[in-house]
């Protein structure tokens, strides 16, 4: 909090909200692991979960859970007093759209969307993907087909499902926003946590397409100029991708038992969406290794992964 | 002192006073139960929950401080509107105004950080709900109410933030709706797009794409400006408050607070 730079950052009010929701975020992982823990101790031992051994014990509304609310609420009431006080709500110049800051970001609960843009274009960050988080999410229920869990915390009894979530609420979209926030500053450059913002830095453009690296660096020739045989390579690998390894990972014993489990219909939704999760940290990957822009880059139609 | 207490006891026995509240301080179970029953905002809840579900260790007060923040920005919005006029003309003088001038200027504050607030304990109550395995049957119906919720949420926010009309709104909002022009097959920068043609004129171009729809002209401006007021005061809450409440009475119907079976 010393240095400037970070405090010019992290200490502006809109930005405060995503400083409490890092620890938030991360008290909550500890504190529904620590429980999940505990209670598949007791299973172990044979004992009842903690919810079990209250779930019997019924209590009246009137006064545990009407006084609780209440309490809750007067102390809700006075922080969010408090913060008001302390903090202004942030107003800048009148809008100009002829004046561009730079950076200019969305809202700080998009910017995990927005720097996506970095990796994907518009079409799939801003819109394809995001609608499949929704109807990734609201699908869960569906292709979850675990009766165990159901109301109480616990690991070891729904393992790949809290790991497969974790990953993507966490490390991907928490992780994200705060990559947006905290270090992407002027022309979305990245600037380390205590990097002065400097408009001119300068980072070279050296983002290649798959074809270019194909058929250029490998083959050592041209690009062909139909776009059919252009990216030929990186088609097959998105058919590959998204038709033949799902169906591949069933003959693997690891996979084979989830779609025993669930079925084809809900095998092929569930590892569609998941493969498509996926797809972000292979691309982070893909462009901090090899420089990889686009696996298939058809600009005729807009159509680029 | 004894005047005092005769004078209790006669608001407490008159006729008013019993029409309004039926049930006195509860002292045994069967007025405890009343209590619940009687009152239209407490009859939302059953007479007796588990114990279980009480705990915040377990809930984690998150679904019911969503809410809260819900009220919060119903009523502070409320009061905000009584000042601000969005046209382009007054919308960012009505906010400096309500920086400067309004009494009890904490109104825009509590608003944005109660806000900003929201969308957290939104996303921490979903936590909450798939940490505990709640989205299980019979409950996965309420929890796609519970995703919609979500990006209403978002989606409120987001109509918000373009309204104090100063640089930090205007290119958030900029940055945010270009995405619209992507849309497959109905932005003008979409894949597919291309295709939609009738006798050889563009049938999706800059002036009639999603992001056309979304904005209300090719640039932001006065248009946006009402469209995102009107969705923001009127439109998006009408719609989440009505999922809310099928999201409360199927918490009801599902059995209350998620316990294990």
């Amino acid at each position: 909090m010393l240095d400037e730079n970070f405090r010019s950052v992290v200490a502006k009010p809109d930005n405060v909200p995503i400083v409490m929701m890092v620890y938030l975020a991360g008290y909550f992982w500890w504190l529904a692991m620590y429980k999940a823990i505990k209670n598949d101790e007791s299973t172990e031992n044979g004992a009842p979960t903690f919810e079990k051994s209250e779930s019997e014990d019924k209590v009246f509304t009137w006064p545990d859970l009407v006084f609780s609310e209440l309490i809750c609420m007067v102390v809700l009431t006075v922080g969010m007093v408090v913060w008001s006080i302390v903090l202004k709500a942030p107003l800048e110049e009148p809008a100009n759209l002829s004046v561009a800051p730079n950076p200019s970001k969305a809202p700080w609960y998009f910017l995990g969307l927005q720097e996506m843009l970095v990796y994907f274009d518009p079409w799939m960050a801003g819109v394809v993907l995001p609608g499949l988080i929704i109807v990734g999410l609201m699908a869960i229920p569906y292709i979850d087909t675990n009766p165990r869990g159901n109301g109480y915390y616990t690991f070891k009894e729904r393992k790949t499902e809290i790991v497969l979530f974790l990953f993507g609420y966490i490390v991907l979209w928490v992780q994200l926003i705060v990559i947006g926030t905290f270090l992407r500053g002027p022309n979305w450059n990245f600037f380390g946590p205590y990097e002065f913002w400097d408009i001119n830095k300068i980072e070279p453009l050296v983002n290649i397409d798959l074809s270019e690296i194909i058929w250029i660096k490998m083959l050592g020739v041209g690009l062909p100029s139909h776009w059919l045989p252009r990216e030929i390579f990186g088609i097959l690998l998105m058919i590959g991708y998204f038709i033949v390894l799902p169906v591949a990972l069933t003959k693997v014993k690891y996979f084979k038992r989830f779609y025993d489990e669930m079925g084809g219909a809900r095998y092929y939704t569930g590892i569609t969406l998941f493969l498509t999760m996926m797809l972000l940290p292979i691309k982070m990957f893909a462009r901090w290794i090899f420089n990889l822009k686009y696996i298939v880059h058809i600009q005729e139609f807009f159509f680029n992964i | 002192m004894q005047q005092l207490k005769d004078l209790q006891k006669a608001i407490v026995k008159s006729q008013i006073w019993k029409s309004i509240f039926r049930v006195g301080i509860p002292t045994d179970n069967r007025k405890r139960a009343l209590a619940t029953l009687g009152n239209v905002v407490l009859h939302l809840h059953p007479i007796k929950v588990k114990k279980s579900g009480l705990r915040m260790s377990y809930t984690w007060c998150m679904g019911g401080t969503s809410f809260f923040l819900f009220l919060v920005e119903t009523i502070t919005g409320l009061l905000l509107m009584f000042y601000y006029r969005p046209t382009v003309e007054y919308a960012y003088f009505d906010m400096v105004d309500l920086r400067e001038v309004v009494a009890f200027g904490i109104m825009r504050e509590l608003h944005r950080w109660a806000a900003h607030a929201m969308v957290i304990a939104v996303w921490l109550h979903m936590f909450r709900v798939f940490m505990t395995g709640s989205y299980k049957p019979p409950r996965e119906f309420n929890w796609n109410v519970g995703v919609i919720l979500l990006v209403l949420t978002l989606l409120l926010s987001f109509t918000g933030y373009l309204l104090p009309w100063d640089q930090l709104a205007i290119w958030a909002i900029t940055v945010g709706s270009n995405m619209a022009r992507a849309t497959p097959l109905l932005g003008h920068e979409g894949p597919g797009a291309a295709f939609l043609t009738l006798g050889g004129e563009k049938l999706i171009h800059v002036g009639s794409d999603a992001r056309f729809g979304l904005i209300a002209g090719r640039t932001i401006g006065g248009g946006t400006l009402i469209r995102f007021y009107v969705l923001h005061c009127l439109g998006i809450p009408f719609v989440a408050a009505c999922l809310m409440a099928v999201h409360f009475w199927r918490v009801r119907k599902d059995g209350g607070i998620s316990g294990p079976v």
